[in-house]
């Protein structure tokens, strides 16, 4: 045997359990997009019929998914931001000369990535009680009244932000670390003979070298916030009054509660356009203030 | 501001923001500990006054505690070894071997790394209704297997080894097989340790793993095959009110993966930076 031929026998497991188990379903979901699939067509697949565009059409009619599409936005919008603020400011601290123990502390605030979201959800539900919750007491010992956190459609979606911010911010930070730590450490001295003050240099020097890292760090965060779904599920179940029901819960409802099949991938479909065309804008945006 | 200042500033801060940031899951353990009910009050306790060791009790005696746990355990080692099987061939065949539309599909992998695995969900369970595979460990564990993250996690890593080396053993009449199990695996052992963490804990890719919460959501529907996180939602549903309860049941869920990441966390940590794309 010649080692093409091993080179196709050593790839090809991997590369049929990615087609069928990947691939495939993308495409089904496609076709199934196109079609009215519920549960007759489940039952018994001749009750399948196949109606263009129509789904797209009804969703971009309905309410419930501009309202699940605002929800998601608004999370990312509010989340993103704060989450690589979060990650930044916590790797400056971390990766500066003067910290010790740097592995100790990384490791504490990475902590929650690893996390399993379905428990620490229950965590944070539990910590934003309004009548028991340590959030509530904090805020009290500063004088803010008790806020609903959960129960009040304002607060819910800033809510789960919060907790999203906590539970993501270790996973950035390690990248930022990393990226901080290829920054030449003569332009960091040269900054200093120049007298520069802390602040002038983060600004001239830290933040110039690390813009393309921060840049790339958002648009995957940005990327991830958009699939929102069991932070919600188990916090607030869509609710108060479906101001945190976002997308992939509207296509989980659809297609689990409703058995909607149909409009649950033509929802689906919908998600992955709308990450790819603000995927594809940040890398211009990206790309051309990176060009020279 | 002097040095010393400064750096007294600085550890604060990272005092505080850690502290911070470790306080749900000290609290979350220290309620875990506490009677039922008595963690429903104002102010809200810090450490329980009475530890008690009831509420995991009752979670194994009357919710199953056990049976959920070891569906995991089992479902997430699974996934790690068959992923580190499927994974590793592929990469070093991408790395390391020529063969016909190589790079055609490398450029299709990376591609299709945007593409959000939600989209390929519903119908994969439509699939596995077909097949027969859902309600099955089999159908769970069979979509991760492998992934793009995890062939171009080895993919990346292989590349580094020498050519003069395969070579060599080429040379001296050693077959592809001989070769990978005997040169390539003893080299590629550092990334297979990070892959192997990566698909036990799940996150990585968009499905598998002990996390995992939207695909074993949607595959097992018979409640007593549920991986934990999908446990303990249903069980928040029903006993949503019993904090002390979900506490505990929280414990169970996270101090596996916690124990398990600070133990091989390099390894870990090595995953995030070769690149990998989350979600």
């Amino acid at each position: 045997m010649r080692a093409s031929h091993f080179g196709w026998l050593f790839a090809a497991p991997a590369l049929v359990i990615i087609g069928v188990f990947f691939f495939l379903p993308v495409l089904g979901a496609l076709a199934l997009s196109l079609t009215d699939f519920d549960l007759y067509a489940l039952a018994d697949l001749r009750n399948l019929r196949f109606v263009g565009l129509d789904n797209y059409w009804q969703l971009m009619h309905s309410r419930e998914f501009w309202g699940a599409l605002g929800n998601t936005c608004y999370f990312v919008a509010l989340g993103v931001p704060l989450s690589v603020l979060a990650s930044l400011l916590t790797a400056l601290l971390v990766s500066s000369r003067l910290t010790r123990w740097p592995a100790l502390f990384r490791t504490a605030l990475f902590a929650p990535v690893v996390t399993t979201v379905v428990a620490v959800a229950l965590v944070w539900r539990y910590l934003l009680h309004t009548r028991y919750g340590l959030l509530n007491w904090a805020l009290g010992a500063l004088g803010v009244h008790p806020l609903d956190w959960l129960g009040d459609p304002h607060w819910a979606m800033p809510a789960i932000v919060l907790f999203a911010v906590w539970k993501n911010f270790g996973y950035n930070m390690i990248i930022l670390i990393a990226a901080l730590q290829a920054v030449p450490e003569e332009l960091h001295e040269a900054a200093r003979l120049d007298g520069a003050s802390f602040w002038q240099e983060f600004v001239r020097v830290t933040l110039p070298a690390l813009r393309p890292t921060l840049l790339l760090v958002a648009i995957l965060t940005a990327a991830g916030y958009f699939q929102l779904f069991a932070e919600p599920f188990v916090m607030t179940q869509g609710g108060p009054l479906q101001s945190t029901m976002s997308v992939v819960y509207l296509m989980y409802d659809q297609a689990f509660k409703w058995w909607n099949l149909g409009t649950a991938s033509a929802v689906a479909f919908l998600l992955f356009l709308i990450v790819l065309v603000v995927t594809a804008l940040e890398m211009r945006f990206l790309r051309r203030i990176e060009a020279p | 501001m002097s040095a010393r200042a400064t750096r007294v500033l600085l550890h604060v801060a990272l005092l505080s923001l850690a502290a911070l940031t470790l306080l749900p899951l000290l609290w979350m353990v220290a309620v875990s500990f506490m009677p039922a009910g008595t963690a429903s009050v104002f102010p809200p306790p810090l450490l329980p006054r009475h530890p008690t060791a009831a509420n995991y009790r009752l979670l194994f005696a009357t919710q199953g505690m056990g049976r959920y746990i070891a569906n995991s355990l089992w479902l997430a080692s699974l996934t790690a070894v068959l992923s580190l099987l499927f994974n590793s061939l592929a990469g070093f065949a991408f790395a390391k071997l020529r063969f016909r539309g190589r790079e055609a599909l490398l450029r299709t992998l990376l591609a299709a790394l945007v593409i959000p695995g939600q989209v390929a969900m519903l119908p994969l369970f439509l699939m596995m209704k077909w097949l027969g595979l859902v309600n099955t460990y089999t159908g769970v564990v069979l979509p991760a297997a492998a992934s793009i993250f995890g062939v171009f996690l080895v993919r990346q890593y292989a590349l580094s080894i020498p050519d003069e080396l395969l070579e060599a053993a080429r040379i001296d009449g050693a077959d592809e097989v001989r070769i990978f199990l005997r040169i390539v695996l003893p080299v590629l052992r550092p990334i297979l340790a990070t892959l192997a963490v990566a698909s036990f804990l799940g996150g990585f890719t968009f499905l598998g793993g002990w996390n995992d919460f939207l695909w074993p959501l949607i595959a097992l529907t018979d409640q007593r095959m549920y991986t934990l996180p999908v446990a303990l939602a249903a069980l928040s549903r029903e006993h949503g009110q019993d904090n002390e309860l979900m506490m505990a049941g929280a414990v169970l869920t996270v101090l596996p993966v916690l124990v398990l990441f600070l133990a091989l966390q390099r390894y870990y940590i090595r995953g995030i930076l070769t690149g990998s794309v989350k979600g």
